[in-house]
């Protein structure tokens, strides 16, 4: 079953394609991968699902279970159950790491917080009383905002680039995270540029400049990984014109 | 104001700790309360001397710490009013002498305020490897019938150790005129911050200066403030270094809501080419990826605002 129906959805930024005429299926309970090179559309996407400012003039249509959420506001798509880990998280200024964890929470404990901290490899004890701010380092600022989400307990969430900045013993932590988070029964979409991560997925797009070039079961995809980025082949070139010569989604 | 009985003296005692939600010292914290110009309570420890006389319209206080003393429990101070108007005037010099090493907590509670001034005239001398930390929290009441004119000058000998942190969170500001200025001697250090919550037509005006004259001295000041309905502030730091080493650092944020106004002010100078001075200014409304991490979480606009801005002046 659909959890998310992309319709043909193009977004416009000074008169150029970032998504062109996209169409996508996210079915409830899976882990998707989106995969494709920097400059592809990925994170986009992944803005205009959520309805950030600057992605909220589309064409097309973006469906939550049959009824579109193009109306909605972020924080009203978040209350649908849709969450966003950004792909630079931001930095707060004196907020505090259990504010933070909670904010989206259903239960406010202690508790709740110490266990999300712990699901991401942060001791509770060492980062509890710490701030959300420029003094965490990268990966501790993507597992912390991780973290929340695990509290949050999502419907659907769109990480973009969960392992990003995160170091090779602690990539564990994330991988359990989209496990634990798909045990409870939340879809999950993975923006990622690594295959260990799309190892993960049941089901992988693969975009180019905007325009959905690819698309199947996790194991077919690793091509893209080998430099083999068929069907399109215009890798490096610029994306104008490559939405030229993209061939039509399958 | 005349001279209180002991049952009044007890009464406002009180209600002035009760204004600030303190009820209690176990017998090893110092503490001094004064009201109006009156000095209500005063309990001391080993190497701390505060000596107080009352002036006309408030008091005089001497306070020492002992060379060499490192107090153990932070020393609690209390000002106050508890009538609706009044004026308080606290003229204060410090001295925290060679190697003593004390945390000053001092509340300003007005929490009755209609139309109160609260005049604080200070000077603070840390000697040779002294440290002090100060702490200064106003609770004023919702009117914000509250002037409040605090003037600190402060010299911190070499290795010196100098803080204060001035927060105003509770209750409306009113008109505040907030001028500290140090002179930081060489190795020493200055950590100066203010967090302030403007409301209704509050007038905040926060002045902080810091003279890096010594070789390897460091200064910190630091202003976070958000306002909204029709508050308005300017915030003027100063940061001068002329010695070689000497670091400093300026951080100005601000948010600004509804029909608030805040002006930004930093002058850095530098005056001698091994010296180092940076500074960094933010105002306006809440930061939009801030904003949207916590929407994406479910949080209303308002809520999630409220927690930017609470973190700020955390
Ligand atoms: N607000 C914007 N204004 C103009 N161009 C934009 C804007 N946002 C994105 N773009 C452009 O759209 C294209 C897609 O960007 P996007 O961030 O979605 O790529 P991505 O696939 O996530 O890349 P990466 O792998 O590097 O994260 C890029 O060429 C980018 O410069
Ligand atoms: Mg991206």
């Amino acid at each position: 079953m659909n959890l998310l129906e992309i319709k043909n959805l193009s977004l416009f930024k000074d008169n150029r394609p970032i998504l062109n005429n996209l169409s996508m299926d996210i079915w409830a309970g899976h882990v998707h991968a989106v995969i494709g090179p920097n400059g592809a559309g990925k994170s986009t996407l992944a803005n205009t699902i959520m309805g950030l400012s600057g992605y909220r003039d589309f064409e097309g249509d973006i469906l939550l279970e049959g009824e579109s959420i193009a109306p909605l506001s972020v924080d009203e798509r978040a209350r649908r159950g849709i969450t966003l880990l950004f792909q630079e998280p931001a930095r707060f200024e004196g907020l505090g790491v259990m504010s933070f964890i909670l904010a989206g929470a259903k239960e406010k404990s202690r508790a709740v917080a110490e266990e999300a901290l712990a699901k991401v490899g942060l001791a509770p004890e060492k980062y509890l009383m710490r701030a959300v701010d420029k003094t965490l380092s990268g990966g501790e600022r993507k597992r912390i905002e991780l973290a929340s989400i695990y509290a949050m307990k999502p419907r659907l969430v769109l990480m973009d680039e969960p392992d990003s900045g995160v170091d090779i013993d602690s990539i564990k932590y994330i991988f359990s995270i989209i496990k634990e988070l798909r045990k409870a029964g939340s879809t999950v979409v993975l923006i990622t540029h690594s295959p260990e991560v799309l190892r993960r997925a049941d089901h992988a797009f693969l975009i180019c400049a905007g325009t959905l070039v690819d698309k199947g079961e996790m194991s077919r995809m690793f091509d893209y990984f080998n430099g083999k980025c068929v069907p399109c082949a215009h890798v490096g070139q610029p994306v104008e014109d490559a939405v030229a010569q993209t061939p039509a989604s399958t | 104001m005349s001279e209180l009985t002991l049952t009044e003296k007890e009464k406002l005692l009180a209600e002035l700790l009760a204004s600030i939600n303190q009820h209690r010292f176990a017998p090893d914290v110092a503490h001094v309360e004064i009201h109006g110009n009156q000095v209500l309570n005063k309990n001391l420890v080993e190497g701390l001397i505060v000596e107080a006389e009352t002036i006309e319209d408030g008091v005089q206080v001497h306070i020492r710490v002992k060379r060499g003393v490192a107090l153990k429990n932070p020393v609690h101070f209390c000002f106050g009013l508890i009538p609706d108007n009044g004026v308080q005037r606290i003229v204060i010099d410090t001295v925290i002498e060679q190697g003593a090493h004390a945390t000053f907590i001092a509340n300003c509670t007005f929490p009755n305020a209609v139309n109160v001034r609260h005049l604080m005239n200070a000077t603070i001398e840390i000697k040779e490897g002294a440290s002090l930390s100060y702490f200064e929290r106003h609770t004023h009441g919702p009117e914000g019938g509250v002037t409040i004119v605090p003037v600190t000058n402060v010299r911190v000998h070499e290795d010196g150790r100098f803080s204060t942190e001035f927060e105003l969170i509770k209750g409306a500001a009113g008109i505040i005129e907030l001028d500290y200025a140090a002179e930081v001697d060489a190795n020493a250090t200055v950590d100066m911050k203010t967090r302030i919550f403007g409301r209704a037509s509050d007038r905040i005006h926060i002045k902080e200066a810091a003279h890096l004259a010594g070789p390897g001295s460091t200064g910190v000041l630091t202003s976070h403030i958000a306002l909204k309905n029709t508050a308005t502030a300017t915030i003027e730091n100063e940061l001068v270094a002329d010695a070689p080493y000497a670091r400093g650092h300026v951080d100005c944020k601000e948010i600004v809501q509804d029909e608030a106004k805040a002006r930004a002010i930093p002058i850095v100078q530098v005056n001698n080419h091994l010296a180092h001075v940076t500074h960094e200014a933010a105002i306006g409304s809440v930061d939009s990826k801030q904003l949207e991490t916590l929407l994406s979480r479910g949080l209303t606009e308002d809520e999630a605002t409220e927690m930017i801005i609470q973190g700020l002046l955390s």
